[in-house]
């Protein structure tokens, strides 16, 4: 079947409700974004006073994110993984979603690997963090900064 | 209706590391999304993921809207013996579902 050629007017549609998908979400005010004084006080709550050094954690994700919405994440612990050494939990928090925690993760010496993969939402380019619990109640820390050009939470429900 | 898909090695040998990975239909709703009204989507999410093997829990999760729709997971664990891991997956609005995969050890 013959199809008509796009006319002026399909054409400006067009481009118009791309630039309605494309700008409006990056100009839209967030009101309720995590602040690093949240981000602070989420890892607060779960390491308490516990000092937090980094080291030993692994956190894996793409430094360029086209799409925010699903973005594949990875975190993994230098562990031995022994009856008496190993690790608790891992935490993951970011700076500036509404909310700066992202998810909760309990294993045990039984895991073998301390390694786990989900995938996340970032609402705009910024800092990951994951904070792993070892089982002398230690706390170790990675962080990754990441770019997002098409962010998740702000866009429209159609 | 929620779906489950789960990837558990259908056998292994005692003591090697296994890797199991589950992905459940859910929206994610995050609570955080507006109509073009305006009107706020109400949150509605997967909060709780819950493993057990044999009867024991060996992992668990708990999750936040920053967790993509139809949440992804993958962990390890040691195989230790034949028999059954149960998933669980608990959410906003009453949502429960469960799964699960055999696997024989030899």
């Amino acid at each position: 079947m013959h199809r008509n050629p796009p006319t002026r007017r399909t054409f400006l549609g067009l481009a118009g409700s791309a630039a309605v998908a494309g700008v409006v979400p990056i100009v839209t005010l967030r009101p309720s974004d995590a602040t690093p004084a949240m981000l602070a006080s989420a890892i607060r709550n779960v390491v308490g006073e516990a000092p937090v050094r980094a080291g030993k954690v692994k956190l894996e994700i793409p430094p360029l994110v086209e799409n925010g919405n699903t973005v594949p994440m990875t975190v993994s612990v230098a562990s031995p993984m022994t009856a008496n050494e190993y690790v608790k939990s891992i935490h993951v928090f970011n700076e500036k979603n509404p909310q700066p925690n992202m998810g909760n993760f309990y294993i045990g010496p039984w895991a073998g690997r301390a390694q786990i993969s989900t995938r996340i939402r970032l609402a705009d380019t910024q800092k990951v963090v994951a904070i792993a619990r070892l089982s002398d109640d230690t706390f170790w820390s990675a962080s990754a900064d990441i770019i997002v050009t098409l962010a998740a939470c702000t866009e429209e429900v159609n | 209706m929620p779906s489950a898909l789960i990837n558990v090695p259908p056998k292994a040998k005692r003591g090697d590391i296994i890797e199991i990975k589950t992905l459940m239909s859910h929206t994610m709703e995050s609570g955080f999304r507006r109509t073009s009204a305006g009107e706020l989507v109400p949150r509605d999410i997967i909060t709780s993921f819950t493993c057990r093997y044999n009867g024991t829990e060996i992992f668990r999760a708990d999750f936040f809207p920053a967790i993509a729709a139809n949440p992804f997971l993958s962990f390890f664990t040691v195989a230790k013996e034949s028999g059954k891991f149960e998933f669980e997956w608990i959410g906003d609005n009453g949502f429960a579902s469960t799964a699960s995969a055999s696997i024989r050890v030899e």
